[in-house]
């Protein structure tokens, strides 16, 4: 059934710590690694040693670089002499430029859009902890419930012909022929700064609703309204310096999309020449 | 969006037939003519939206992963738009199934049965075209395809080049004028034109519907650009959810539709109200094969100009 079962006091999810998250992979790596043979295998590659290779994947590690951003009024602050505790107070609320790590995966909403689209029942939210996964007996690879997933969480294997994401490991955290600290998901595990934390979110006490709590953990698009279970630990403020204070240089340049005409199929390349003349 | 052909064809022809189906229909219970076996007419337009529609939902199902499980989307009606399209699409078939039977002789009833199975596939057939444009406008990660017009121009464009296929088959079994049949070619024409002119400025104003600091839990006021993509070459979301083709000749592209879709129909309408042309069905012809290559072009836009929310974690100008 793909209606949604009454919400779960069990809401099982990811909190990841985007202060400490360095950018390093590992998750994806082991998330690939462990599910390539899980419940949701295999994750199929295609021309993986060829000249554009491409596979599903349930993590994705997105970088970005972030602006500086000046302390509010810094400009007028410095043009009239105000107190010197004052412009530090401002001082505080600048931010230096820095770079931002992103692991992108399934956030298991609480109303998920990717479950009520699908028109046969593959994709279901459990009742019993709110784990998002899809039956891949019943799928038909229509593709709907990743056009209606705004978080790319779904990646479609052409050589399967059915949908795929990510599971929480759901073979490994009820898993009980594994010792039990292992009884977390792969990419929890392998994490090497610890930015990534599993629990119950729907457990006020538990340790990750604490830290989510301590550290004002926030929901991505929220305004969406599919209500996801992961939370994301925004950076700690930063000491921002003189720097920080200076005017931002560079107003965001808005960069064209660029057509790539090599990838396209021949009769797409032919449209594209007919068509730019 | 990438614009799969498979449901370009899908949307495309499944409208024209099912509207073609619609006026035939609506013609023979609204009409004067008393017997849908009377004439012959009603036989070919039914047997051609049949192929249409088949074509139609059998490019569907191949545009599938796994077309042999297809029955299976017929499950999950009470949530998913495209299972009671499915649906729908089906129990369609059983009035279509008594009205080709009458049309064509073998079922011995008419008046008020037939009739009634008219009615029910008219009902059956814009209902399905409402599924199908739901399927899309449900999306709300997809603002090209939640916007509020998208149910009435599927629904407008399947009257449309369902119309033209209906008087090109029914030239000369009129009851009215070539000049009725003149101003409702020029109706739907500007009324399909009109909408997608509207649609188009809207789309192109619209904005998606999150932010990147929103989507990556940032404060509204944090600037983040594109440092390094997870991945060095493309994958399902960039190949699917990415494509910027058309966004390039949009403007070259959205001309020929209208062009297509739009203005020859209408050239092809004018001589109706000035020559007594006797034998139209060369002009009701071309404006129905130039009004369907015109909804293939629309389609194709309707696809490809789409842009998806998950881009913001991509692209830096989206």
């Amino acid at each position: 059934m793909t209606g949604l079962p009454l919400p779960s006091k069990k809401k099982l999810g990811l909190v990841i710590d985007l202060d400490t998250c360095v950018g390093c992979h590992a998750c994806a790596v082991a998330c690939k690694e462990w599910n390539a043979g899980g419940i949701a295998g295999p994750l199929t590659d295609e021309r993986p040693y060829g000249k554009d290779p491409s596979g599903v994947w349930f993590n994705r590690v997105h970088s970005y670089e972030i602006e500086a951003l000046p302390a509010p009024g810094a400009q007028a602050a410095s043009a009239s002499a105000c107190s010197s505790e004052e412009s530090d107070l401002l001082a505080m609320l600048a931010q230096p430029a820095m770079t931002l790590h992103f692991p992108r995966s399934c956030l298991h909403c609480e109303t998920p859009a990717c479950v009520t689209v699908c028109p046969t029942g593959a994709s279901y939210k459990r009742a019993e902890d709110g784990i998002v996964l899809v039956d891949e007996d019943k799928c038909i690879g229509c593709k709907l419930c990743s056009w209606a997933c705004p978080y790319g969480a779904r990646e479609y294997s052409a050589v399967e012909g059915v949908m795929k994401k990510c599971t929480l490991c759901v073979d490994r955290i009820y898993n009980e022929h594994i010792p039990e600290p292992s009884r977390q998901p792969a990419c929890v595990q392998a994490c090497p700064t610890r930015a990534r934390h599993f629990g119950d979110l729907g457990d006020e006490n538990s340790a990750v609703s604490k830290l989510v709590a301590e550290r004002s953990g926030v929901a991505l698009m929220p305004e969406l309204g599919y209500a996801p279970v992961n939370r994301y630990l925004p950076p700690r403020p930063r000491r921002a310096g003189a720097v920080a204070m200076q005017p931002v240089a560079s107003p965001t340049v808005a960069r064209e999309e660029k057509l790539e005409q090599e990838q396209l199929p021949s009769l797409l390349r032919w449209l594209d020449r007919a068509l730019s003349r | 969006m990438h614009p799969a052909f498979s449901v370009i064809f899908f949307t495309a022809l499944s409208g024209a037939g099912y509207g073609a189906w619609f006026w035939a229909m609506i013609f023979f219970t609204g009409g004067d003519h008393p017997k849908l076996s009377s004439s012959a007419a009603y036989l070919v337009v039914l047997a051609l939206g049949a192929a249409f529609v088949s074509i139609g939902l059998g490019s569907s199902v191949l545009h599938l992963g796994k077309p042999l499980r297809a029955w299976r989307a017929f499950s999950q009606w009470r949530t998913s738009w495209l299972s009671r399209e499915g649906v729908l699409a089906i129990a369609t078939f059983i009035p279509f199934a008594f009205c080709l039977g009458i049309a064509a002789g073998f079922l011995p009833i008419d008046g008020t049965s037939a009739r009634l199975m008219a009615i029910l596939l008219a009902i059956g057939s814009l209902a399905t075209v409402l599924c199908t444009a739901m399927i899309y406008a449900s999306l709300r990660t997809i603002p090209a395809w939640s916007h509020r017009l998208v149910p009435t121009v599927y629904l407008v464009f399947a009257l449309h080049t369902g119309g033209l296929i209906f008087l090109g088959v029914f030239a000369g079994e009129f009851l009215f004028g070539n000049d009725i049949a003149g101003l409702a070619v020029l109706l739907t024409s500007m009324l399909a034109w009109r909408l997608k002119r509207r649609y188009w400025r809207d789309i192109d104003r619209a904005e998606l519907p999150a932010s990147r600091a929103s989507a990556l839990g940032l404060p509204a006021d944090r600037v983040a650009t594109v440092f390094e993509r997870p991945h060095t070459e493309a994958n399902y979301l960039t190949t699917e959810m990415g494509f910027v083709l058309a966004r390039k000749h949009a403007a070259k592209l959205r001309l020929i539709a209208v062009v297509l879709f739009a203005i020859v129909p209408m050239l092809c309408a004018l001589p109706l109200f000035f020559f007594p042309i006797t034998d139209t069905r060369l002009l009701f012809g071309i404006a129905a094969l130039s009004a369907l290559l015109g909804t293939f072009v629309e389609r194709w836009l309707f696809f490809a100009q789409a842009r998806h929310v998950v881009m913001v974690y991509y692209q830096d100008a989206v």
